[in-house]
Formats: structure tokens, sequence, C-alpha cells
């Protein structure tokens, strides 16, 4: 970073930070530049940060009372539930805390979507963004499964089906994953110890995701460069760290609203049913967090072919930085973009009610059309919008169009003073 | 078991021997002339895929450890008492944690399977070749889609219905409509006596 080095006033402090350099750490956080026009959505880098210790820490409690055996999962967690000391509320949390953990995740990717924030040179953040992404689903669809009732079994079964679409070793991989010839005791340990491992993983990832931002630095709402430190920023700490504080709280309120009074809005009636190998659920669904996808995958009429389009729809994102040719970033300066960023906003949503709906006539029908647009937006939308589209010119500077193309202090007082003769 | 750890404890133990006396020639050859660049490379190649071996020997245990393990590979078969079923009626039992529907077919429904033209089917098979006796149909009640387990009596044919993702099977469990892509298989088993079926 541009800051001036820094060294520790104490004695101790020097000698310390010459062996360690933690003490430089704090303060590269503490007064990292940032731009000072961000907006609210780039509060969801903290909340999700939050989001990430949470899980984890109530997730450590939990592993204290569960037990990983297809006899007794379901029971411990009952046992959770009704006999340990605040089971309730830690086990509510964590489980409409993996929601309200996607629901920030979605609103922090489609903000980078929107502001351009994944364009050169944050190439790196995206990708690791990606990565991060794809650990989670993976991390929540195993502790889906670990209550072990009806939804949790079926959920288990197909998801591990999948992989029996893969020619010629499929039926192994998928033995192979299960431990055995069907869902079972042994599956369910492994899932067990994953999801545990996993969110470890995505802590070093989101390391490694945050050290890759602090490199370039944020974008920000114009998306232009700035020079770091410089009059276009301010200081992390205070003004974005109480900033993503406010925002937090108040995500932490809906989160409360969820945990005290809408626990079980966001899961399925069916797992509180212990799960049963002989009875499908009349009606199966992933979380609401990985509907779209599985719209997706029911979109395509043939077993392979669905889950490669599946897989495919996760990692074209991975590619984005180098789909999108626009020279601009932030979609506030490209009206036709703008345009299509909610048109895929509205294709995704689709794609989640389709996904929730069963496969048939009408429902299908939208699927598939909702699934291509997916594709097209990626593979040609981006490519030709970036070489074809009039943008509106960018400003020199962030302060440029708030104060109006003459960022001086002049101005903005004669500006202010037409303001109070027009109230005379 | 204890003959392949054998194996790999020596594996790894040459490896290492190898590795340290290879180390030892390059930072001699290093310090000496930079001329006997085949011997090096030779040594570098050498080294380099006796560790993948010995890598791929340290990794296999822990690779398989995930397998279908001793006392799940010994539940693999079950005997099933067929005397009560009536004509027109099916179960389901539980085979190496599947279901199994055993159904006993009425005249109708086997002489309707029989008739289905070959050129109809996603994946043409006789009715013939999926009974050992025509009036009983075995086979295995997981979707080949993803693994859900089919609804009897449902669907565009009568036969089994699928209502995760809406695949339509025929009376003979066979694939009509929808994503999966086989008919619904057939286990091992056999007619021990009458009124026994063995599956497995």
């Amino acid at each position: 970073m541009s800051e001036e080095k820094y060294i520790p006033k104490s004695k101790i402090g020097q000698w310390f930070d010459s062996r360690l350099p933690l003490l430089s750490l704090m303060h590269h956080l503490r007064d990292y530049p940032t731009p000072k026009n961000l907006n609210y959505w780039w509060t969801f880098g903290a909340i999700l940060t939050f989001c990430l210790i949470a899980q984890i820490i109530t997730g450590l409690v939990l592993a204290m009372h569960y037990v990983a055996h297809a006899d007794l999962a379901f029971e411990s967690v009952e046992h959770i539930m009704r006999n340990v000391n605040y089971g309730w509320l830690i086990r509510y949390f964590h489980a409409n805390g993996s929601s309200m953990f996607f629901l920030a995740v979605y609103i922090h990717i489609f903000r980078a979507l929107f502001y351009g924030s994944y364009k050169s040179p944050r190439e790196m953040i995206w990708i690791l963004g990606m990565l991060i992404y794809i650990l989670m689903m993976a991390t929540a669809f195993m502790g889906y499964v670990l209550p072990w009732g009806q939804m949790s079994f079926w959920a288990a079964t197909v998801i591990t089906n999948l992989f029996s679409a893969i020619p010629f070793i499929g039926e192994s991989i998928v033995t192979w994953l299960w431990g055995g010839y069907s869902v079972d005791s042994p599956m369910l340990t492994r899932f067990y110890s994953l999801h545990y491992l996993l969110p470890f993983l995505i802590f070093a990832l989101v390391i490694l995701h945050i050290w890759a931002l602090h490199i370039p630095g944020n974008n920000n709402p114009v998306g232009i460069d700035i020079k770091q430190p410089s009059k276009d920023t301010v200081p992390f700490s205070p003004y974005i760290a109480v900033k993503d504080l406010y925002a937090l709280i108040i995500f932490l309120i809906i989160t409360a609203g969820f945990v005290f009074f809408a626990p079980n809005i966001l899961s399925h009636p069916d797992n509180y049913i212990k799960a049963n190998p002989l009875v499908t659920p009349t009606h199966i669904v992933p979380e609401w967090y990985l509907l779209p996808f599985y719209a997706i995958l029911r979109a395509v009429p043939s077993k392979l072919g669905g889950v490669i389009v599946m897989f495919a729809s996760l990692f074209i994102l991975m590619f984005l930085p180098w789909l999108d040719t626009s020279k601009v970033r932030s979609a506030v300066f490209k009206p036709l973009s703008k345009l299509f960023f909610w048109v895929l906003v509205i294709d995704v949503v689709i794609l989640g009610y389709i996904g929730a709906n069963p496969p048939e006539g009408l429902y299908l029908l939208i699927g598939r059309v909702a699934t291509i647009y997916y594709f097209l937006h990626f593979i040609l939308v981006l490519p030709v919008l970036g070489y074809k589209e009039k943008t509106i010119p960018l400003p020199i500077s962030i302060s440029d169009p708030v104060l109006g193309g003459q960022p001086n202090i002049s101005t903005t007082r004669s500006r202010e003073d037409i303001k109070e003769k027009q109230h005379d | 078991m204890s003959s392949s750890y054998l194996i790999l404890t020596t594996i790894i133990i040459f490896l290492l021997i190898f590795l340290y006396i290879s180390w030892i020639f390059i930072s001699n050859e290093i310090e000496n002339k930079k001329e006997t660049g085949e011997r090096r490379d030779f040594l570098y190649t050498a080294s380099y895929a006796l560790g993948a071996v010995g890598l791929g020997a340290a990794v296999w245990p822990l690779v398989d450890q995930m397998n279908p393990d001793a006392s799940v590979k010994a539940l693999s078969t079950t005997e099933v008492d067929i005397s009560n079923i009536d004509v027109g009626k099916s179960i389901t039992v539980l085979w190496r944690g599947k279901p199994v529907f055993i159904r006993r077919r009425t005249q109708e429904e086997i002489i309707e399977s029989q008739n289905t033209k070959l050129t109809e089917l996603k994946d043409p098979q006789k009715d013939q070749d999926r009974v050992k006796k025509p009036e009983w149909l075995v086979m295995l009640g997981v979707c080949t889609h993803l693994g859900c387990v089919p609804l009897g009596g449902k669907g565009d044919y009568k036969g089994w219905f699928c209502p995760c993702h809406g695949s339509h099977y025929d009376k003979s469990g066979r694939i009509r409509k929808g994503p999966a892509p086989t008919n619904l298989p057939i286990p091992k088993y056999e007619f021990v006596d009458n009124n026994t079926i063995k599956i497995g």
C-alpha cells in the first residue's frame, strides 16, 4: 500500500513489530484508505465476515451435543432443541444464519456485478470469491444433511447421485461417496467431518480474498481508479467501520426476526420426519439459496447434460472478468448494461421460483427459457455490449458527480448561497 | 492388510534414501561443474517418478477408507416371503439400504408389457428379459435419474412415477418419459422355493 511506513511508538512495540509485524498489520487494517463514496451495498463484506464467524461459533457449540450416526442424529437434534440449555436458540441461529449468510452473499455478488468490481485489476478477488461461494454451497448442503430428516436424506440422495451421471466411473464414485450401496450412516459421518472442515477452508480463502482486495483497494460506485490515499479516500476506521457496524446491526435485527418469530419459515416441515429410505417426500426441493441451480439441473432433459449445464452455470462465473469486454466498470455509466443487469437479476429470481415448483408443463418451459437466457447473458450479451454500448462520460474524480464538475470549495459555497436566496 | 502396509513402508523408506542420495549427487555436481547434465536429468526424472509412486501409495489408504467397509458388504442378501402377496399387489423391501419392489402382476399387465413395441422405448428391453417368472416383477425401487423412490400406479403409463424430477415408468418398470436414462434396474435374485425370493 501507499501508506506511510508505520513504526510503533513503544520500545516493546518496535521490538515485537520488527520480529512479527502484527502491529503493522493492525495499523494497515485501521488506516486502510477506502473511497469516500462507498454506499451501503459495500457493507456486505463485513456482514459476511461476521456471518462466517457466527456460523463457526454456533456450529462448534452444536457439535458438542450432536451425534453423527444414522440411528441417533435425528434424536440428538431434538435433544438439542428440547434439553440443551439454549440449544433451540443456538440451532435456530445456525440454521437461519446459513440463510442470512447466503442472502448477504447474493447481495455481495450482485453488487460486484453491477459496479464491475470483478474487472481488472480485481480478477483475483472475484475468483477467490467464487471459490468461497462454491465451498459455501458444499458446506451448506452437508450441514443440511446432518439433522437426518426426510429432506436431509433425500437431498443427500439426489445430490450424491449427480455424480452417477459421469460415464463409466460414475457408479463407483457414488459408492465411494456413500461408503455403501445407499445413503446411510457411513456417509453421514463423513459429511459431518467435512462440514466441520470446510468453514475453516472458507476462512482461509476469506483471508486471501481480503488480502487480494487490499492490493488494488476497493472499487467504488463510480468505478473509476482513485489515488490511495488521497482526498477521495477516508481511513477504514472509524468511517467505514462504523458504517459497516450500523449495517450489521440492521442485518442482525432481521436475522433475529427470523430466529425468534419464524425460525422454520425457510425450512421444510418434512425435515421434522426422521429419514426413511423407503419413502421419498412427494415434493423435494433444496434450500431456497440453491433453487436457481436446481431449476437449471431440471431444465435439461438428459441426466448427464443437466449435471454438466448446472456445473457450467457456476463455473462460467469464474470467467466473467474476461467475458465482460467493457472498459467502464460501473453500470451507472452504462445504460444498456444496467438494463441487462436487472434482466439477469429477474432471470435468477425466476429460476429460483421454477426450482421450487414441479418440473411440468409451463414451469418446465419457463425454466428452459430462463436457463438459456442465463447463459446468453454471459456468453453473448456481456461481450457484445462491451464493444457496442455507448457509455456516459466518466467523471474525473469521485467528488466530481457530487460537486457538479468543479470540485472546489468556492463552487459549493456559491450553490448554497443560491439555495438560501431561494428560501428567502 | 499388513502386507500392503509393509510394502508401503518399504517404498517410503526407499524413497527417502533415494531422494537423499540424489540430493547429495546433485549438490556435488552443482559445486563441481555444470557439464554432466544428462546424469542430473536422469536423477531428477527418477526421483520425481519414484516420488509420485510413493505419494500415490501413501494416499491410497486415505482414499480407499471411504469405500464400503466389511460390515456394509456383509449385509448383501435378503430373503423375502412372498406367499402373502395377492395378484395386483406389490410390497417394498429393503435390500442394501435400498427399496426393492416386488409386484405380483395381473394377466393384463403381463400381456400389455409383453406387447409393448421396443421402438417405443428409450432404453429398449423385452419384458421377458426383466422377469424370471412373468407373474413376479422384482426390481430396485430407485429412480435411475437421481435416486428417489418412484410412486406405484402413477404417471402417464400407470406404472411408476418419480416425484422428484418427473420420470414416468411403464408397468414393466421401463423408462418412457422424463430425465431418467435407463429402466429401473433388476437386482440379482432367485426363487429359493415357490414362496421365497432371495435378493442379492
